[in-house]
This record gives structure tokens, C-alpha cells and sequence, in this order.
């Protein structure tokens, strides 16, 4: 069902250099709109000149995350009307992230913190080497399976409150990842990695404030992953081998 | 900007932990001085005795009792979170937290007035 | 802020208080029926090594654990970092310490074994 009689306030954050502020669009309420949908409409009907991210448009990509009414979402998989208040939306680029020019963030900072915490894999054997064989039901993988499907949209690093206090703090999405391969049984970096979690900015600095878990698209826990960081390197300290 | 990402129950469990931490260190030095009034100024740590006996101060020793119960019951929720299996009933812990907190010092208050 | 040794310090004061808090809430609701006086909290502490060690080790773990709390929260919410940080932590440390460490002497241990 079209309704074209009714319309959206949509506040939308612009900044084209250090003049951020937010401008109020018009735009027509429909059916199934996601919040994509009301931002490329304001780009497509109004001003095309407003710059924001997407990819896939089916919640794989993890390009089109913003602040929608304060909360950080991903925008193609956000239903206005689970979200919009009275008619109203806001519309912002992600917290915690510098913006380059109104919806769109600079993610340097997100991903360098990946590499910052080892975030990598490191092989433990070449391509000459037979393959390491990891059944389904093996331990690890399955912890492992809990941090997997991270999309990088950096939502969780958008609604976490150490990131904005603690610019060393690696965030959930970086050491979520870290998680994972400290349980991968084929990885070789792993004392580097623990060294890695445990500086100033690391895993020991989380709050278990769980707005990650709490706004992730895709069900991660982060929080859960960073307890089991914090578990990790306590062991390694406690047995004096790093 | 509104910032409602940060209305969810349990980053006002984190608040809560980190608000009644600053009372407590806050409160932690007169505490101290006041007790070693007992050997220096005993008459003075008297007079200051017999002013808590105001409702008033009792009300003001159920907020620190609630404080130090509060910090310790949430201190054992995260070290549970950390260190034990992960439990999906975060949230219920944390009410609990609050329910424990104020049961002793309630239960505090009944026995000062 | 936290790097794991301080964070292992945290944790560990906090263990180690847990039960020592739960029995200083009992001593508290235990005294207060009946109003406090000087006489009466001298009679139960004066000379007694029990609760010397017991708020002794108190004091030792709150200071440990106030001054890393206070150093991550003035970190986060007023940005001190560095020199200023370290200096700040310790300068709690050591005040916790002198003010507790001499409260738990004074009441307990002070005027002689009995």
C-alpha cells in the first residue's frame, strides 16, 4: 500500500567540511521504506549533492550503517517504521568515526585498530602443506562460530561509550575478531595477539556495557568475546609464559 | 543529536557501578578520619555519633549502605559475566543487583532507626 | 587505561573484598541498633588482631582498587592521560593507605594487644 498522502520530517546531519549541521527534508511515506530508501530518495528528489554509503543493499555489505535516532543501525534493513518517532526522523553519520562529508565516515580508524589487535589471521602452514582438518563439532570452532558473520558495518563501534572515552580502545568489532582466531586452531600468532589485546587500548578496558551485543545487525556478542580475551590473557599472565 | 543508544538497562547497570564507585571513594577519606577521631578527639567522635541519630543522617547512611551493597553485588555480576560461562539473562542479573542492594539497606535502615 | 596488570589487580582486590564487604554489612547492621558510640566500637576492636587483619587487608585492597577506579574514570571522563594519570592514581593510593592504614590502627591495635 502507497500511501502518498502522508510525509516524513527527516533530519538529516550535513557537513561539508566543519559546518556540520542537521537540514529538515520532506519525503513521502511508503510502504515497507527502509531508511535507505528515505535517504536515497532525498538524494534522487532533492539535493543530489548529499553524499552517503551503500553496497548491497540486502544487510552483507555493512557500507550503509548510520545514527538513526540516536541508535546506530544499519539503514537497508531498518524499517522506518520500526524506528521513526511521531513522523520524525535523525539522521546521522555513525558515532565515534570522523566524518568526511555528511553521512560518510572515514573507517581508517575502525580498521586500523583490526591490524592494532591482531585481528589477522596467521598461517601456521605454507600452500605445500595438506590442509588442517577442523571438524564442526571441535571446541574452539564452535566458540569460534559465536564471533563469526561480523559484516564490519562498525555499528558496534559506533554504539560503544569507551571508544568515545578512550581513543586508544580497540572496540568490539576489532576484538570480536580476535576472538575468533584466538580460537583458531590453525593460527600462529597467537602470543603476539594476547600481547596485543592487553595494552592500553585493549580488551580489559570494556565496561560490559553491552550496547554492542545490543544494537550488532547480525546477533554478535562482542561483549561475550571480549570476557573471553579477558580470560585469556589473565591465564597467559597468571602462568608467566608471554 | 539525540543519544539514545544509551537508554538500555544495562548501561544503567555500568552508571549505577560507576557512580556508587566515585560516592564510595569520595565518602572512603572521611570515613577514615572520622574513625581515628576515636583515639585523638573521642568527645568530638561522640558529638558526631549522637548526630547521626537525626533521621535525616540515617536516610543519608541508607544512600551509603545502598552504595557499598550496589558496587559489590554489581562488581560480582561482572566478575560472574567475565569469568563464568556466558548467560543470556544479563538483564535479570542485573536487576537483581539492585533488588539485593536494596533489601540490605533496607533492611540497614530498619535496624538504625 | 587498563592494561592487563592493572586489570588483574582490579579483579583480585575485588575477590578478595567481596566476602570482606559482605562481613563488614553485617558488623554495620550488628551495630547500629541502639545508636554507636566510641565506647562501644573500642570495646569490639581494641586489641584485637582479628580485626586488625580483617580491615587491615581491607583497607590495603580498597586503596588498590579505588585508585585504579578513580584512574580509569578520570582517563574517560575528564581525558587526563600520561604523567598526570599515574601521578593521580598514586596520589590515591597512598591517601587511601595513610587514612585507613592509621583509622585500622588507631581502633584496633593502638593501645596494645589484650
Amino acid at each position: 500500500m502507497v500511501d502518498t498522502e502522508t510525509f516524513l520530517d527527516v533530519s538529516i546531519w550535513r557537513d561539508q567540511g566543519g559546518d556540520g549541521h542537521f537540514e529538515t527534508y520532506q519525503v513521502p511515506r511508503l510502504a515497507n521504506q527502509t531508511i535507505l530508501d528515505v535517504v536515497s530518495w532525498v538524494q534522487q528528489h532533492i539535493d543530489p549533492t548529499l553524499s552517503y554509503r551503500f553496497a548491497c543493499r540486502v544487510g552483507m555489505c555493512g557500507s550503509c550503517a548510520m545514527m538513526v535516532n540516536g541508535e546506530p543501525r544499519w539503514t537497508c534493513r531498518t524499517h522506518v517504521k520500526k524506528v521513526v518517532v511521531e513522523d520524525c526522523l535523525e539522521i546521522a553519520p555513525l558515532r565515534n568515526l570522523p566524518v568526511i562529508k555528511d553521512l560518510v565516515v572515514d573507517m581508517d580508524p575502525f580498521f586500523d585498530k583490526w591490524v592494532a589487535a591482531n585481528a589477522v589471521f596467521e598461517p601456521s602452514r605454507t600452500r605445500d602443506d595438506p590442509m588442517a582438518p577442523i571438524t564442526p563439532d571441535d571446541p574452539m570452532r564452535i566458540v569460534a562460530d559465536g564471533a563469526i558473520e561480523c559484516i564490519n558495518c562498525a555499528v558496534c563501534y559506533a554504539a560503544c561509550d569507551v571508544v568515545a572515552a578512550n581513543p586508544e580502545y580497540l572496540g568490539p568489532a576489532a576484538l570480536n575478531r580476535s576472538w575468533s582466531l584466538v580460537n583458531d586452531s590453525r593460527d600462529a600468532g597467537q602470543a603476539q595477539r594476547l600481547h596485543a589485546v592487553s595494552a592500553g587500548g585493549g580488551c580489559h578496558n570494556c565496561h560490559s556495557q553491552q550496547s554492542c551485543a545490543k544494537f550488532c545487525p547480525n546477533e554478535l556478542n562482542p561483549t561475550l568475546s571480549i570476557s573471553g580475551l579477558k580470560r585469556a590473557t589473565l591465564k597467559s599472565l597468571l602462568r608467566w609464559d608471554r | 543529536m539525540i543519544e539514545s543508544h544509551r537508554g538500555h538497562s544495562l548501561w544503567f547497570a555500568f552508571i549505577l557501578h560507576r557512580l556508587s564507585g566515585i560516592g564510595l571513594a569520595l565518602f572512603l577519606p572521611v570515613h577514615f578520619y572520622m574513625l581515628s577521631l576515636a583515639l585523638t578527639d573521642p568527645g568530638q567522635l561522640d558529638g558526631f555519633l549522637a548526630f547521626t541519630d537525626l533521621l535525616l543522617v540515617k536516610w543519608a547512611e541508607f544512600g551509603l549502605v545502598f552504595l557499598l551493597a550496589v558496587h559489590m553485588f554489581g562488581g560480582m555480576r561482572l566478575m560472574a559475566l567475565e569469568f563464568l560461562p556466558w548467560s543470556p539473562r544479563q538483564k535479570t542479573y542485573a536487576a537483581m543487583v539492585v533488588a539485593l542492594a536494596f533489601f540490605v539497606s533496607t533492611g540497614f535502615f530498619l535496624q538504625a532507626i | 587505561m587498563l592494561t592487563l596488570r592493572l586489570y588483574f589487580a582490579q579483579r583480585l582486590t575485588a575477590i578478595i573484598m567481596a566476602p570482606l564487604t559482605l562481613g563488614h554489612l553485617v558488623v554495620m547492621i550488628y551495630a547500629v541498633q541502639d545508636g554507636l558510640s566510641v565506647a562501644e566500637i573500642l570495646a569490639r576492636t581494641r586489641g584485637s588482631v582479628t580485626w586488625f587483619l580483617f580491615y587491615g587487608s581491607f583497607v590495603l585492597a580498597v586503596a588498590v582498587h579505588a585508585a585504579i577506579g578513580l584512574r580509569v574514570i578520570i582517563s574517560e571522563w575528564l581525558g587526563v592521560r600520561g604523567v598526570m594519570l599515574s601521578f593521580f592514581s598514586w596520589a590515591v593510593l597512598v591517601l587511601l593507605l595513610f587514612l585507613g592504614g592509621r583509622a585500622v590502627w588507631m581502633v584496633t591495635l593502638a593501645g596494645g594487644l589484650q
